[in-house]
């Protein structure tokens, strides 16, 4: 086991007042609540502020840690409490004032100074909640698809865990994996609900819901904006002159689209209703880009020449006034 | 629990699935009096055609930001209020990304025409 500071994880230092303490946590809880931040470790690392926060704004428990804290570092490995170390503490049964949505969820470090989170049947009204169902809490992920995953529809395996109760009702953590159909046509920002597949109820209370809410892994040619795709077409200049037959890829496969004659770089062209798949479906936009050689031969350039004396009348900065 | 991957069905929440009122109370395990407080700021807004809030129709994506107002309140301590204007303001950031990244999207391709 690895032996937690407290006092780092809140950033602040020993000697902190429990006003201090008590503003330095919700200020790192407004940056790193799994909401609001955009750290790919926030909800970790608000998990671990939570248990640093149960401990350090309670005096009894900070006066405890800070007893066995002494000689730790954080990470160090092999941390074990010293036997009977907190006779003079009474922690469990009492002192947890607020459920703040994680019960059973602190590390085993918390686990083996503090004992146990009581789990959700301590909650609530007396005698009654030992034997009153509840339901069970909601559980939310996050699940990143490719885009053309949202084309065709697709099948994901996500492993949850998830607290139950043993038959000794202590809570136990449990890895289940779901198979989970993703419809056709799924967009950013949307969400799945699998109803009743969150954490199991107590006492026979119904189980909570999970939450998948989708995000699209970014994706080299093509970007999106609600059901629309776009993409960056590169051409010759001759093809934008003369016209062309081009290959263009879609996410949906090839398609052979026609460039008209005369097009200028940074035309927008439409493939309607081949952008994200629904009832009213997205359109998939092609922007031209019309891109040169990298070297051009003396043959080329001779050619480009002759057409330069050939076009000596045409201005293309004429919309920027006459004289350039 | 079985250990064997099960095929789900699934239910997704979007602009054009329809939750009652009633739904989304018990889907989000609220009170109707807080989620009456979380419409009267704008949280979320019922479908306008239905005065009767026993008619009321909502988005089914509504559950979601009613989801995340709930937990920004419980583990932030805002008030209802509070918890509207982070909301609007985390749309907004979120707008802005995208079109952040859009213009990233647009710069990259043409230094890579230019190369």
């Amino acid at each position: 086991m690895d032996y937690k500071d407290y006092y780092q994880i809140l950033g602040v230092p020993k000697q902190a007042t429990q006003d201090e303490i008590k503003r330095s946590y919700r200020k790192l809880a407004r940056k790193y609540h799994p909401d609001v931040s955009q750290e790919t470790d926030a909800e970790e690392r608000f998990k671990e502020l939570g248990e640093a926060y149960e401990v350090l704004k309670d005096p009894e428990k900070r006066a405890a840690y800070d007893q066995l804290g002494a000689d730790w570092k954080a990470g160090q490995e092999g941390f074990k409490p010293p036997p009977n170390w907190n006779d003079d503490f009474e922690f469990t049964g009492g002192g947890y004032t607020t459920d703040t949505g994680h019960s059973a969820d602190f590390s085993d470090f918390f686990e083996s100074l503090f004992g146990r989170r009581p789990s959700n049947q301590d909650y609530g009204a007396g005698v009654n909640s030992r034997t009153r169902p509840l339901r069970g809490e909601d559980s939310h992920a996050k699940i990143h698809i490719d885009l053309t995953d949202a084309y065709q529809g697709t099948t994901r395996s996500i492993a949850l865990h998830t607290t139950q109760l043993d038959d000794n009702q202590r809570p136990k953590l449990i890895e289940r994996t779901l198979n989970i159909k993703i419809p056709k046509g799924i967009r950013k920002g949307q969400s799945i609900r699998l109803p009743q597949q969150g954490n199991p109820g107590i006492n026979g209370g119904e189980a909570g819901d999970l939450y998948l809410e989708i995000e699209f892994n970014p994706h080299p040619l093509y970007s999106l904006d609600g059901r629309d795709v776009f993409l960056k077409l590169p051409i010759a200049p001759w093809e934008a002159a003369l016209g062309a037959k081009v290959k263009v890829p879609t996410p949906a496969g090839e398609v052979e689209m026609k460039i008209p004659a005369n097009t200028s770089s940074g035309k927008r062209l439409r493939l309607k209703g081949r952008g994200l798949p629904s009832q009213e479906p997205g359109d998939f936009y092609i922007t031209l880009e019309i891109v040169l050689p990298s070297h051009l031969s003396a043959a080329e350039k001779a050619l480009y020449e002759s057409l330069q004396q050939a076009a000596a009348d045409f201005n293309p900065r004429a919309s920027l006034g006459e004289q350039r | 629990m079985s250990l064997q991957p099960l095929e789900m069905s699934s239910i997704v929440l979007d602009e054009a699935g329809i939750l009652s009122f009633a739904e989304l109370c018990r889907y989000c395990s609220l009170p109707a009096e807080h989620l009456l407080t979380m419409i009267e700021h704008g949280i979320i807004e019922p479908h306008p055609l239905a005065s009767n809030s026993a008619r009321w129709q909502f988005a089914s994506i509504s559950l979601v930001r009613v989801q995340t107002a709930k937990r920004l309140q419980r583990d932030l301590g805002v008030n209802t209020a509070g918890a509207a204007l982070a909301l609007e303001l985390l749309d907004e950031v979120k707008t802005l990304r995208q079109q952040l990244a859009a213009l990233q999207h647009q710069v990259q391709a043409a230094e890579h025409s230019d190369d």
